[in-house]
């Protein structure tokens, strides 16, 4: 970190900034905050006057201005519209980053999550007028279930975490329903940091399991710690080093033995998907990273979804909602008393089950098939390229993503994230660094199986070269990575010790919402 | 007396009034400090266990509390200031001050030598 | 497959620079017997028009509210969302970029969150905001859990105007992560005492505005109360355009606020995905949950946006972070922008009186409907009415005569069986009420 914010400092004084009249340079246009350009009463939408009526809102009117700028709909577009052209997507470019699945996004799940028969309709409807609603639900849970071997799905969660959550409270109410109360949960130095902090918000303490020296979970530290206070082992498959666990069938056993549950963190299924079955991997609950593997749109940080997969021991205590097959067709069960009870308002995020299940059916099961194998080839193809300058982490072949270290930057004066940022001057963006923590200044790079060879090469060119270049012994060049992007590299030291997170009109100190 | 512990907190003795910071290893190994979060005036803490957060950009660090006791007074500027963390660790840097409950429990840290000693075994 | 652009020729290739002789021998380090064989027994790929097919005969079973009067409110509302907007979040540099952990390559989505914060943050009345939560039901479960953690304490008094579904999910929290709440009983008519519910162990009390039930409040001797009790008041609110005519939480004096952002720029998209608002104090912030942008400067000295305050999060945190939370709601924060940007000042005033008047139309023609009383003397745009038959069997009635009259309470609350809610915004028409207004009158028969 010292060190990051002395090279800022370093080339602040040399800095090239503005070397246009405007600011601007050529595409890349400087856009100022919506907030300073209010054009007074202006606005983007024409609506007719109100009727004239009594008011009864009661004595609660608001008074005074909000403060919202006021703008016409061109100025809005051009505002979003240069915005947009500041972001790096996959839409752009080859996306690396380890354990997020970057893949192409198809544009027909766009259309059909559109459809006004899925677009506008309202959650509270009688369920006689969305039939077809949930049926799409219901076909979209008989595929999980089905590629994932498990007899039950919680539809509900709206995310990764939020699934890891369900699964956690899923897990702790069929405890507690055989009259047993147990403390801990399991989870391995290299697991998402989603993965503790949903233990721990669930009541549960956090016990790490160590990695061995092969990156995978160390079978023998891992029954050292089993014992009847134990509830669940969350584990990340294949991990976060980009490694199946061979064990795993072992660690399912060992786990089951104790009477503790196999909670698995289902990021990187885009690596077995339609290869292999969590089910006959002993997993008693996964969550499914809908905005991962089944390609919804990440968005800029979502909305994701995050359906549980859960055994026979667990489904009956799943939240409400779900949808099953009644006399009058589908219907939907919103309350029972064996089930945890609700965790998201209304029945999940019907608009990513509906681009989830046309990806899913566009793949189709031969589709799904070579999915994870090109996942695995591309991933496996880039470590032969890469391993001649950059230091793989572990030996052997990886799964979707593969994990390097800082080793080949030795003595270079280069970090890991000095050689990420000279990536983005290149029109990359830069992989996963220093994730996972079990490796120093890790690197992980996850092609997916929707780059081209191509396009892989002239990655692997870039990186190599970039690594030559790093041994030579060119640090500035580092340094001062990234140079042709629209902001440099940002101070996040100032940024947190002062915390502005809201534009304020110029002049005014504090809000006027005083204390 | 200036004491150390294994954790890289200091403790500086004062009659029976301990002041407790981070050392000038720590704030190097953490990087800019961004903020630090700490204890309620008369808390109580105990020697080994947490007594105050300290936060860089990218990392949250417990310091533990060399030695047990009240918590009398805390450090208020560095709220608005915590880069005295970085600048001066054992000076305007300093955290909180406690009542000990033990003085005995200095006896256990190392002084400023065998810090020294202890630091350098550890790059 | 159309989407996989690796053709056999070049697997083989790449599997000879591998030094691998299949792509099955790269799966060695999983268990054989846990292998499949070969792709499994299920339906095959399909082409674009077929699925298309496929999902459009579904979605051909439904009736979207477009297509019917429709007054269906009780925290998903039906607006009209300019076109600009969906036209700018399908920018694919938008729609296909991940969270902004690299912010040289993010300033556009960082400087929209850092719009959103703001806009969020002055509808509200609030200091600071958040970049989004997944809903303003689980939004407000984290309320209740920084409360918690702010005050020390450990118990929860819901409001009965509070939403069903939050109830719920904050009890399911409180379950299990180890808290209490008090579920105040609902109370359609209005009208209860929570401050008679709070003791020394309360963090928090837990309205809404408008409430459940459409009732609009004031929360100002609450905030009061609450605040002598040393327990933080916790405003949720359901409709976001309400705030273009209601005072805001913040100067009622709320200390944090969840809301459901549905109702500007999202869809109803059959109740997900949406976007949770959560605003709060400037003193409260590290204890605020999510994921937060902030401003700062490049090494040129040039203004630009990061996400900040990180170490309250779960990549650094881990089992000590606010939340779990990581993926929120980036892009209908983004939808929530726009439109909100769109409207401005004038416009979100006009459409937040726009919606009442439709509902005061609404509450004034369905008073003359025999059978059909208006509970409500205050509402924004959504009102209790209470019938003298069943509400659930009617609403079923008038679906089949393709009226969507409404959300029946029963259906979360099964033994209040006359009460039915209904909502009206910019998008009802007159006619939609006279149509409405004349099948109930018929159903009540």
């Amino acid at each position: 970190m010292s060190e990051w914010s002395q090279a800022v400092s370093g080339f602040r004084a040399s800095g090239a900034a503005a070397e246009t009249i405007s600011g601007n340079r050529g595409l890349q246009i400087e856009e100022n905050l919506l907030f300073e350009k209010d054009y007074g009463g202006r606005s983007g939408v024409d609506l007719p006057e109100p009727p004239k009526v009594r008011e009864r809102i009661g004595a609660v009117r608001r008074k005074g201005r909000i403060g919202l700028p006021g703008v016409s709909e061109p100025q809005v577009v051009r505002h979003f519209t240069r915005l947009s052209q500041k972001n790096y997507s996959i839409d752009t470019g080859l996306y690396p980053l380890g354990s997020c699945t970057m893949k192409h996004n198809p544009r027909l799940n766009e259309k059909l999550a559109r459809l006004p028969g899925f677009a506008d309709i309202h959650p509270l409807q009688p369920v006689s007028t969305v039939q077809g609603a949930l049926e799409l639900i219901d076909r979209l849970a008989w595929w999980l279930k089905a590629l994932t071997g498990m007899p039950a799905v919680a539809m509900s969660p709206a995310a990764g975490a939020h699934g890891e959550l369900c699964g956690i409270m899923t897990i702790r109410a069929a405890i507690e329903a055989r009259g047993e109360r147990r403390q801990k949960i399991l989870v391995p130095d290299s697991a998402h940091g989603t993965n503790p902090a949903t233990a721990a918000a669930c009541g549960y303490a956090v016990e790490a399991i160590p990695a061995d020296p092969r990156g995978r979970v160390d079978l023998a530290a891992l029954e050292a710690k089993l014992a009847p206070d134990v509830a669940a082992i969350m584990l990340t498959n294949p991990n976060t080093c980009g490694l199946f666990e061979p064990d795993i069938l072992r660690i399912a056993e060992a786990v089951h033995r104790v009477g503790a549950f196999f909670y698995c963190d289902g990021a990187n299924f885009n690596a077995i998907v339609g290869r292999v079955r969590p089910a006959d991997l002993g997993i008693d609950a996964m969550h499914i990273n809908l905005h991962k593997t089944f390609s919804t749109p990440h968005g800029g940080g979502g909305p994701g979804a995050g359906p549980v997969v859960l055994s026979e021991a667990l489904a009956p205590f799943a939240p409400v909602p779900w949808v099953v097959h009644g006399k009058k067709g589908f219907e939907l069960v919103e309350k029972d008393k064996k089930s945890l009870g609700r965790l998201k308002g209304f029945h999940g995020q019907m608009g990513m089950f509906v681009r989830a299940l046309a990806y899913i059916m566009s793949h189709g099961a031969d589709g799904l098939w070579q999915v994870s194998g090109d996942a695995v080839l591309n991933a496996n193809y880039l470590l032969a390229r890469l391993r001649g300058e950059l230091t793989p982490a572990f030996e052997g072949p990886c799964m979707h993503e593969v994990l390097f270290d800082d080793r080949f930057l030795k003595d270079t004066g280069v970090q890991t994230l000095d050689f990420a940022k000279a990536l983005i001057d290149e029109g990359y963006h830069p992989m996963t660094m220093y994730f996972p923590l079990v490796v120093h200044g890790a690197l992980l790079v996850e092609p997916t199986e929707t780059e081209s060879k191509d396009s892989l090469d002239r990655f692997a060119d870039v990186v190599l070269a970039l690594a030559r270049r790093a041994k030579a012994g060119d640090a500035e060049h580092f340094k001062g990575a990234p140079r042709l992007t629209p902001r440099r590299r940002l101070d996040e030291t100032a940024a947190a010790r002062k915390p502005v997170l809201r534009w304020r009109p110029e002049g005014s100190e504090k809000a006027e919402a005083a204390e | 007396m200036l004491r150390f512990s294994k954790d890289h907190e200091w403790v500086r003795r004062d009659g029976d009034i301990a002041v407790v910071g981070i050392t000038d290893y720590a704030q190097g190994q953490l990087g800019d400090v961004v903020y630090v979060e700490l204890p309620e005036i008369g808390k109580k803490v105990e020697k080994g266990k947490e007594a105050a957060v300290v936060e860089s950009v990218k990392a949250a660090s417990e310091v533990y509390a060399p030695v047990s006791g009240e918590v009398v007074a805390v450090n208020e500027a560095l709220a608005g200031e915590p880069a005295k963390v970085n600048a001066d660790p054992m000076g305007e840097g300093w955290f909180l001050k406690i009542r000990m409950s033990n003085p005995g429990e200095l006896e256990e840290l190392m002084d400023e030598a065998a810090y020294k000693d202890y630091v350098a075994g550890l790059s | 497959m159309r989407y996989l652009p690796l053709t056999d020729a070049e697997r083989r290739q790449m599997l000879q620079m591998i030094g691998a002789p299949s792509v099955e021998a790269l799966f060695r380090d999983v268990p054989e017997e846990a292998r499949l064989s070969g792709p499994l027994d299920l339906p095959k790929a399909m082409g674009e028009l077929e699925v298309e097919r496929a999902l459009a005969a579904m979605a051909a079973k439904n009736t979207p509210a477009g297509s019917v009067p429709f007054f269906c409110g009780a925290g998903a509302y039906r607006h009209h969302v300019p076109a600009a907007v969906d036209h700018l979040i399908q920018r694919g540099e938008f729609l296909t970029s991940y969270t902004p952990y690299q912010p040289e390559v993010s300033q556009g989505t960082l400087q929209a969150l850092f719009e959103f914060q703001t806009q969020v943050a002055l509808i509200t009345g609030m200091e600071v905001a958040n970049a989004s939560m997944y809903d303003g039901a689980t939004a407000t479960a984290e309320a209740v859990m920084m409360a918690n953690r702010l005050t020390r304490r450990g118990k929860a008094i819901l409001s009965g105007g509070l939403h069903p579904h939050y109830r719920e999910i904050t009890a399911t929290h409180g379950r299990f992560v180890g808290f209490e709440t008090v579920l105040a009983p609902a109370a359609p008519e209005g009208g209860e005492d929570l401050m008679g519910l709070v003791d020394a162990n309360t963090s928090c009390v837990v309205v809404q505005n408008p409430d459940f039930f459409g009732h609009v409040r004031d929360y100002g001797a609450l905030a009061e109360a609450c605040h002598r009790a040393g327990a933080l008041l916790v405003v949720a609110v359901t409709e976001p355009v309400s705030l273009g005519i209601i005072t805001p939480p913040g100067e009622m004096g709320a200390d944090i606020v969840a809301a459901e952002g549905q109702g500007i720029g999202v869809g109803l998209n059959f109740g997900g995905p949406y976007v949770g608002l959560f605003a709060t104090r400037e003193k409260f912030v590290r204890q605020m949950p999510g994921r937060v942008a902030g401003e700062t400067v490049d090494a040129d000295g040039r203004r630009g946006w990061v996400l900040t305050l990180s170490t309250r999060e779960q990549h650094i945190r881990r089992e000590k972070a606010t939340s779990n939370i990581c993926t929120n709601s980036g892009l209908c924060a983004l939808a929530f922008t726009i439109h909100m940007a769109l409207l401005g000042e004038a416009g979100f005033t006009r459409l937040a009186e726009l919606n009442h008047a439709r509902a005061v139309q609404l509450a004034d023609r369905l008073a003359t409907v025999p059978g059909a009383t208006v509970l409500n003397e205050t509402f924004f745009n959504e009102f209790t009415v209470r019938l003298a038959k069943p509400a659930a069997p009617i609403v079923e009635r008038l679906a089949k005569k393709r009226v969507l009259a409404g959300v029946p309470v029963s259906r979360f609350y099964p033994k209040a069986k006359d009460l039915l809610l209904v909502a009206a915004t910019e998008t009802t028409t007159e006619d939609d009420i006279e149509i409405f207004a004349t099948k109930l009158t018929e159903a009540l028969r």
